[in-house]
């Protein structure tokens, strides 16, 4: 592999590692929040355990998060020194800004972790609230970064040269809006899901344990409640893809000819050579209907764009397959798991739905770091689309294999660590009888 | 002027940064090197005092690369290539340290297991700020080049100088002293308190040969720093920071470990502020300057409202952090 290579492939582990802490610490707060909000007004303990158990395990993803996006802002620079350059002046604002809603959300989630006995209980609640929309606020600016990659905006072109900068404009360019609101459900709709089924698999154990069901009951409503508005998001999302990225449409699509009437097409091996992709589903018109609201609406291929400027037409389709089919299979989950819990006036128990419930932990995740392979590897070779190729953003420093390597190493060591605490965490869950006695003794 | 405000704001971060997370640092070297009967009372006190607080100390340092590359793009870009590998061992550092320390935290509380992560994080916690003193040297040795906005001294220019290194052993003491002197404050036990305040006399008296160490390096190995530090406002600043400095070595041994503190804080900031004082106005000598690196000014503009509102709104917060914290103990 090329250094160049190796440069895309560091980036793109190191996001792909960090998306998780980050979504994370964007979306269990809102749990702990949630608990602890119940517990105030109801008084029942178990909920006050809760919010502390989940505020116990998201200290170490918190940390985590910490060090993986403090590597990033770093590898901006290292990696990608002419984009930082250039683009520095225009989005280090979202940048700034994200650093500022983070150092609330560290300040806050330390009031909160050590404020427990100190505070009024509404007090400490509201620490939480202000972690949650630290958090958030911090998802938001970043992913304006990452749209304006997408649709450069705020700045003028004159003799190759940048001027008339405007930074608000540039953090609300075109794709901020979908991109946006689509990736903080996805930080709900991820850590929702994985936090059900960890709740799922300690109640397929021991069914009637009061500790597990309020928790799977927070984690699914706020699952359930965001998924549907997520399909809603990412048909938003490829209509605005449509509009402001034609290439990166044509290659989820593995659309090679510009077609009226295009149909939208599911699995199947792409081939760029032949132009044509094998043993794929299609469903005729769809694409036009779905994109442009008109099935026989034109919708521009791959023959628009010069060979040289295609994205990997094969890993954006697939990546794009992998999230929208993810994102119908929980889709359909979420329905089942509202209509038994609207018939039964309880939370669903069946040991087959919570079976399908742990095994569908995994797909919020998937969903979310498929959607960024989608984003990421669609702009290529662009890394501002349309002005700079990433090719020229690149660092000369040669031997990036070096930290390619270590890096890895680095992330598979914390990534096995993260899991095997939380892993230790979970399996100490206290016997009922303890749990009393401990809320008792914190609260007295 | 707006140029001058932010390089001011970055100067404040670096300040904040090495008097809260350079002491976090410290403590972990004192992990690493606990001794003697009171062992793990020592890293129990250590470990206590870096607590939650360590990730809004961590902060500084993001809004550090953060301001530069939103004000300073170009130095930005050319200091992340010249400096490729300092930049990349430091950031291993920066993740052993932190994730160490929180995984200590949650793992077994078995011995061995302990010993192991504090072994990492101790190392790690010398290793993250030798790397950082050495990369500020690096970048005032006047030995990373620009021509045409591209670095044209490769990759090893600045950083393995004698001057970087004798940077970095500096950086070191600082924060073990820093570390040692705020550990004074925190515990409430007698002997404890003297194992830290031998601790903090030793990295504080440690400090001045260093210092003359860096200086004489500097004449050779940093000329315009060495050239900055014989102006005529240096002589002052020069004999105000060892006044504190000894001060701070003498409140330590009549036991004023609040003054100490407070001299100790006074230290490091003034050694940071004669530093940029004397590097002024370059970010990188000798190529580039504060104001030829500057962002356009709307950018700028709009920064130091960032700044000034999320100042308003952090800094009592963090404050507010800090009290609780201390009240917990
Ligand atoms: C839980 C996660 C999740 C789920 C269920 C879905 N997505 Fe998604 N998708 C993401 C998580 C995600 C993401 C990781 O958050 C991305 C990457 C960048 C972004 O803004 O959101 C994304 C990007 C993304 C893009 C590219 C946006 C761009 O590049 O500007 C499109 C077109 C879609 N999605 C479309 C969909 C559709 C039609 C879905 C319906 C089934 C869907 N997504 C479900
Ligand atoms: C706000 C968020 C993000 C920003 C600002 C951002 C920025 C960047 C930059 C500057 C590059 C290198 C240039 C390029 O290859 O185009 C890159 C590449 C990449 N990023 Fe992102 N990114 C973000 C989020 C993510 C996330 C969350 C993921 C993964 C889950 C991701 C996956 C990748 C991948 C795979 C690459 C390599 C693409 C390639 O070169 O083929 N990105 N990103
Ligand atoms: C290029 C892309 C990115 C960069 C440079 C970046 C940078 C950072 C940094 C520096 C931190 C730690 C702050 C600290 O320790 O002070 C952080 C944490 C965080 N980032 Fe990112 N980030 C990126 C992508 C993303 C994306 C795509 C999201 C989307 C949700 C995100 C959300 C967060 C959140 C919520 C945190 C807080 C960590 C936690 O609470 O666990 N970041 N990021």
């Amino acid at each position: 592999m090329s250094d160049f290579l190796f440069a895309r492939s560091l980036m793109g582990m190191s996001l792909a590692f960090h998306i998780i802490f980050a979504a994370i610490g964007v979306a269990l707060p809102l749990l702990m929040v949630t608990a602890e909000g119940v517990y105030l007004r109801t008084g029942k303990p178990i909920y006050l355990e809760l919010a502390r158990r989940w505020s116990r395990g998201s200290a170490i993803l918190f940390a985590v998060g910490a060090v993986s996006g403090t590597v990033l802002s770093f590898e901006l620079g290292l990696l990608w020194p002419t984009f930082m350059e250039k683009a520095g002046a225009i989005i280090g604002m979202p940048f700034s800004l994200e650093g500022f809603a983070f150092f609330a959300e560290a300040i806050f989630l330390g009031v909160y972790l050590s404020g427990w006995k100190l505070l009024s209980p509404f007090v400490h609640w509201l620490s939480g609230v202000l972690v949650v929309i630290g958090g958030v606020s911090s998802a938001i600016f970043v992913v304006t970064a990452n749209a304006w990659m997408n649709a450069p905006a705020g700045f003028k072109i004159v003799d190759g040269k940048i001027t008339d900068i405007d930074p608000i404009a540039a953090m609300l360019n075109q794709a901020s809006f979908h991109q946006v609101i689509h990736m903080v459900l996805s930080a709900f709709i991820a850590t929702g899901f994985a936090v059900a089924a960890v709740h799922a698999f300690f109640l397929l154990r021991k069914k009637d344990d009061a500790f597990h069901r309020a928790a799977l009951g927070i984690a699914l409503v706020v699952g359930c409640v965001c998924v549907p508005l997520q399909i809603w998001s990412g048909d938003l999302s490829g209509r605005e893809v449509g509009r402001l990225q034609p290439a990166k449409l044509a290659a989820m699509e593995a659309a090679y000819r510009t077609q009226n009437g295009a149909p939208l097409v599911v699995g199947g091996i792409p081939n760029d050579d032949a132009q044509t992709i094998k043993y794929a589903i299609t469903l005729p018109r769809f694409l036009s209907l779905l994109a442009k609201r008109d099935p026989n609406a034109t919708i521009a291929g791959l023959d628009q764009v010069p060979r040289s400027d295609w994205p990997n037409v094969r890993l954006v389709h697939w990546s794009f397959d992998v999230m929208a089919s993810s994102g119908f299979a929980l889709f359909f989950l979420s329905l089942t798991v509202a209509l038994l819990a609207w018939k039964r006036r309880s939370l669903p128990d069946d040991r087959w739905l919570l079976r399908v419930l742990v095994a569908a932990g995994p797909l919020g995740f998937i969903a979310m770091e498929a959607g960024w392979m989608v984003t990421e590897l669609g702009r290529q070779p662009w890394i501002i689309y349309g002005i700079m190729r990433t090719n020229e953003a690149v660092t000369p420093m040669p031997g990036l294999a070096v930290p390619f390597i270590i890096f890895t190493c680095v992330y598979l060591f914390l990534a096995f660590m993260v899991a095997y605490l939380l892993r230790r965490e979970f399996f100490r869950a206290p016997a009922p009888g303890e749990r009393q006695t401990t809320t008792a003794s914190t609260r007295a | 002027m707006l140029e001058l405000l932010i390089a001011a704001a970055l100067l404040l971060s670096l300040i904040f940064y090495a008097v809260t997370g350079g002491a976090d640092s410290g403590g972990g070297m004192w992990d690493l090197l606990a001794s003697g009967p009171r062992r793990d009372e020592q890293r129990n006190a250590i470990a206590r005092a870096i607590g939650p607080i360590w990730e809004a100390n961590h902060v500084w340092l993001i809004l550090i690369v953060v301001l530069l590359f939103t004000a300073f793009p170009s130095a930005f870009a050319v200091t992340m290539t010249a400096l490729f590998i300092p930049f990349s061992l430091m950031l291993i550092g920066v993740i052993f340290r932190g994730s160490a320390f929180i995984f200590r935290k949650y793992d077994s509380p078995a011995k061995e297991v302990q010993g192991r992560w504090s072994t990492l994080f101790g190392a790690a916690s010398f290793f993250t700020p030798f790397v950082q003193g050495m990369i500020l040297g690096a970048l005032a040795t006047g030995q990373i080049r620009v021509s045409e906005g591209r670095v044209a001294t490769g990759f090893l220019a600045g950083w393995l100088t004698p001057f970087a290194f004798a940077c970095g052993f500096f950086a070191l003491a600082l924060c073990a002293f820093l570390a040692a002197v705020y550990l004074t404050i925190d515990t409430k036990d007698r002997e404890l308190e003297n194992d830290f305040r031998f601790r903090a006399l030793c990295s504080g008296i440690a400090l001045a040969p260093i210092a003359a160490a860096a200086f004489l390096f500097a004449k050779n190995g940093a000329p315009e720093i060495f050239h900055g530090l014989t102006n005529w406002w240096a002589i002052p600043l020069i004999g105000l920071t060892s006044g504190c400095a000894v001060v701070a070595l003498v409140s330590l041994w009549f036991r004023k470990f609040v003054a100490a503190r407070a001299t100790s804080i006074a230290t490091a900031s003034l050694v940071l502020i004669g530093w940029s004082a004397a590097q002024f106005p370059y970010l990188v000598v000798p190529d580039i300057t504060i104001h030829a690196a500057a962002a356009p000014a709307i950018t700028l503009r709009l920064l130091l409202i960032a700044l000034c509102l999320g100042g308003a709104l952090l800094f009592p917060s963090l404050f507010f952090l800090y009290r609780i914290f201390k009240s917990n103990q």
